[in-house]
């Protein structure tokens, strides 16, 4: 027998469905023409620099097939690099180099690949394979992120990354998403990557989930998920709201990576962020929605946005969510 | 200032009543029924007589006009005569005949081109009773034969007489004889000197053992048919009654897909001061309610709303709308099963092209094809992935492959005599490409599992469409009840304004419920 829950009791714990999505946020808050600075990474990383927000290095676009040829000698200093699609959704068509072996190339997953792959990828990415709607497409180049120490561990192969949702310039809700083995190094929880709540108030984990199933440790690297505290909370979260300001869209995700270095980076912005967040935080996000409409009503600015979102959206007990980790 | 949820409200709310309101008010007040009950075919015959004008004299152009015999009644006719003069002549010449035999009369004072007239009818069959009226029974003439014509006629007659036991059966082996791959030297030296279609020998033949027969000229009713000619049966009396042969294969009786043109001798089209006169038939047939092909000879005339149904369309044109307007019904399973289930499907309306696509080739057969198709076209685009091209070429590539696929499969079938395989061709080809295209994408990015899920789901999602199609309630609704179009349209504007949860998420979802 399947096991379903019923729709009261969702309404109760007040979950996003995606119909209430589509209509109630997305349509009602994010303007269209506002949506290409999101689905964009390459204006997304331009936007991001031109407002001092740090992203990852760009090492170069590819625009046209031609280029693909010349694309070896670009890479020859390059010891590690990322190719992605500008336009590409779901983290699909991304290709991680996280070293060299000779003339050959060791994807994250340790496979080794020669440079004719990397040219058919490209050439792959520039056709509009990956992108939204199959549009033509550009390819970038940009750093291989150098993740802090604290996250390592809580991914298999691949660069956790920090999913804030944003609205109307409050951080909502937020998830760290980890790569699993069946994700093949992606941190996207629709193919299998770890999904991990965070707390807003606190940046303390909350709960894990894969595959939509509650879970303790990673199933490959065997980490327990509740110990870990995400450090620079809230330099993240103000990376994060300040996208809101940046895109003009009143509901976003945003994607950010820790660096070693560095510190928060922005990867990208999602204007369609999934409802997935809402099992790994086991929350709804409407009931914080409507807590947020308050708070931006109250005030425009950034600062006390973010300090009325950490308490309000802190969990009244913490260990009460460590202890459903800890019983698991 | 009134918000958008209710604006849409409001328009449906209106749609769904007026389309629900003009439905009841056709079922009502026009007596059209809703439910299907039994259906009638409907055959729309296309009669083009073609001649060249022979010299500048006057034109004059008669064509003998069908009896209604054999239970057929004509629901419509109509004469195109643009430039001629026309009237229809009631020739009461032959009283005999019981019944009067109308001809329509051209008429032109000079032509100067090629020229094609136009007579349509449309014709269904009232009852099945292929009894003829009574015919009057003429002495036959002896046909005029040269000597050496006429011993080889004699002895093929006693040949045959001997054989058979009556003139129903002499009749029988008579046509036989001439349907045979090697017949005897008298008939072959008889049609070697006739000059003539085989007919004309054996209504000498008929003649010459004294047997009272006629010729019935008609069409074979094929649907679909552009160029089909008049053909002729033999009509022979027996002694006590009329009993007809088909001279194409010998058979007894009136064949049912025959209509009765010109029962007994006589020209049906008669072009004078033309040449090259010839005459052909272009026949559609389209299934209809009988209550409604009833009706519709006597409400056109009173009703105007009628003239703006789909029935005012040529019948050719009411058979492409018969499948358009099926595609709310599949577009209506795919809204509710994306936002009130949460299927997800492989390009959103592409089930439905799959579900046009099992219309034509029956479910099995068509699932069983498509699996194979897209199967084997994955397995092949497994292999062009390795070729590095570049997208669109790769999708072109595909495209051919899957063209080859249904030929190669349409052959294989054909010579192994499944015949239902032929309509492989009804799958729309750059559709399947496309699938076999976003498939193998979807499996290399996000492995197997996916490409069972939403594979899965888009078939679900057609084979729902294609029942919700099929069944004979909704295909009756939907053609003869066009306006609930309007109501769908409400149905869905609502359904797009629908926040609550789908199905898929209270399952999405379910370990939210331990707290």
């Amino acid at each position: 027998m399947i096991q379903l829950i019923s729709a009261s009791s969702l309404r109760r714990l007040g979950i996003l469905g995606m119909n209430r999505r589509n209509i109630g946020l997305i349509g009602a808050y994010n303007r269209r023409k506002n949506y290409r600075i999101a689905d964009n990474k390459l204006e997304t990383k331009a936007a991001a620099l031109s407002r001092g927000i740090p992203v990852p290095e760009l090492y170069g676009t590819i625009e046209h097939q031609f280029q693909i040829k010349m694309i070896s000698e670009r890479l020859k200093a390059r010891e590690s690099f990322v190719i992605k699609p500008a336009q590409g959704s779901g983290g699909k068509g991304i290709l991680v180099v996280s070293k060299r072996n000779g003339d050959l190339f060791v994807k994250s997953s340790g496979v080794q690949i020669d440079s004719r792959e990397i040219k058919r990828h490209t050439s792959n990415i520039l056709a509009g394979l990956y992108s939204l709607g199959g549009r033509n497409d550009s390819a970038m180049i940009e750093a291989l992120i150098d993740f802090d120490p604290v996250l390592k561990d809580h991914s298999f192969e691949g660069v956790p990354d920090i999913r804030v949702i944003v609205f109307r310039g409050v951080p909502v809700m937020a998830m760290i998403r980890c790569a699993t083995r069946s994700s093949d190094g992606k941190a996207n929880l629709h193919q299998g990557a770890v999904g991990v709540g965070i707390d807003i108030g606190t940046g303390q984990t909350v709960c894990a989930v894969q595959h939509n199933r509650i879970i303790a440790q990673h199933p490959d690297t065997g980490v327990v998920f509740s110990q870990l505290k995400i450090p620079q909370w809230q330099q993240i979260l103000d990376l994060a709201a300040s996208c809101a300001n940046m895109t003009g869209l009143d509901y976003l995700g945003a994607d950010v990576v820790l660096d070693r270095l560095r510190g928060p980076m922005l990867l990208e912005l999602n204007a369609r962020p999934g409802l997935a967040i809402q099992v790994a935080n086991q929350a709804g996000l409407r009931h914080r929605l409507a807590r947020a409409e308050e708070i931006a009503d109250l005030t425009d600015d950034q600062d006390e946005k973010i300090k009325l979102a950490r308490e309000s959206f802190s969990l009244p007990n913490v260990t009460a969510g460590q202890l459903a980790l800890d019983i698991l | 200032m009134v918000t958008s949820r209710a604006q849409v409200v409001i328009i449906a709310g209106f749609l769904i009543f007026l389309g629900l309101g003009l439905t009841l008010y056709k079922a009502i007040n026009l007596g059209f029924p809703l439910l299907p009950g039994e259906y009638q075919d409907v055959w729309t015959v296309e009669t083009k007589a073609s001649f060249r004008p022979s010299t500048s004299s006057a034109v004059e152009v008669e064509l003998t006009l069908p009896k209604m015999l054999a239970g057929w009644t004509n629901l419509d006719e109509h004469f195109s005569s643009s430039g001629f003069g026309f009237s229809i002549i009631d020739d009461h010449a032959d009283t005999s005949l019981m019944n009067v035999t109308r001809r329509a009369r051209w008429t032109r004072q000079s032509l100067d081109r090629p020229t094609t007239l136009y007579y349509k009818m449309q014709l269904y069959r009232v009852t099945d009773a292929s009894a003829l009226p009574d015919f009057p029974i003429l002495n036959p003439v002896q046909p005029l034969l040269e000597p050496d014509q006429q011993a080889a006629m004699k002895r093929l007659v006693i040949k045959l007489a001997e054989k058979s036991s009556d003139l129903e059966s002499f009749t029988s082996l008579l046509i036989q004889e001439f349907l045979r791959d090697s017949p005897d030297q008298d008939t072959l030296f008889l049609l070697g000197s006739y000059q003539e279609e085989p007919l004309t020998v054996i209504m000498d033949a008929l003649a010459y053992r004294g047997i009272p027969a006629h010729q019935i000229r008609g069409i074979f009713l094929e649907d679909g048919r552009r160029r089909q000619t008049l053909s002729s049966l033999i009509e022979i009396y027996n002694g006590e009654s009329w009993v007809i042969f088909n001279p194409r294969n010998g058979v007894r009786g009136l064949p049912d897909n025959f209509f009765i043109w010109q029962r007994g001798d006589g020209t049906i089209l008669n072009v004078i001061g033309g040449r090259n006169s010839s005459l052909e038939f272009a026949l559609v047939s389209n299934s209809l309610p009988v209550k409604t092909v009833v009706g519709m000879g006597q409400r056109s005339e009173e009703v105007n709303l009628l003239d703006f149904s789909i029935y005012a369309l040529p019948v050719e044109q009411q058979g492409i709308f018969k499948g358009l307007l099926l595609i709310p019904v599949a577009a209506l399973v795919v809204v509710f099963m994306r936002i009130l289930v949460g299927v997800r499907t492989s390009g959103t309306f592409m089930p439905v092209l799959i579900a046009l696509a099992f219309i034509q080739t029956t479910l099995l057969v068509g699932l069983l094809i498509f699996l194979g198709l897209v199967g084997i076209g994955l397995w092949i685009r497994s292999y062009l992935s390795h070729l590095n091209l570049l997208l669109v070429a790769r999708v072109a590539s595909v495209i051919i492959v899957v063209i080859l696929l249904m030929a190669v499969l349409a052959v294989v079938s054909y010579k192994l005599g499944l015949d239902q395989a032929l309509t492989v061709t009804f799958f729309p080809t750059v559709i399947v490409a496309w699938t076999i295209e976003r498939m193998s994408i979807l499996w290399e990015e996000e492995g197997g599992h996916e490409v069972l899920i939403q594979g899965g789901g888009s078939l679900i999602v057609a084979v729902m469409a294609y029942l919700a199609m099929s069944t004979q309630i909704v295909e009756h609704l939907t053609f003869n009840f066009p306006e609930l179009m309007l109501s769908l349209l409400g149905v869905i504007l609502l359904l797009g304004k629908y926040t609550g949860f789908r199905l898929s998420e209270l399952y999405r979802f379910r370990d939210l419920a331990d707290k």
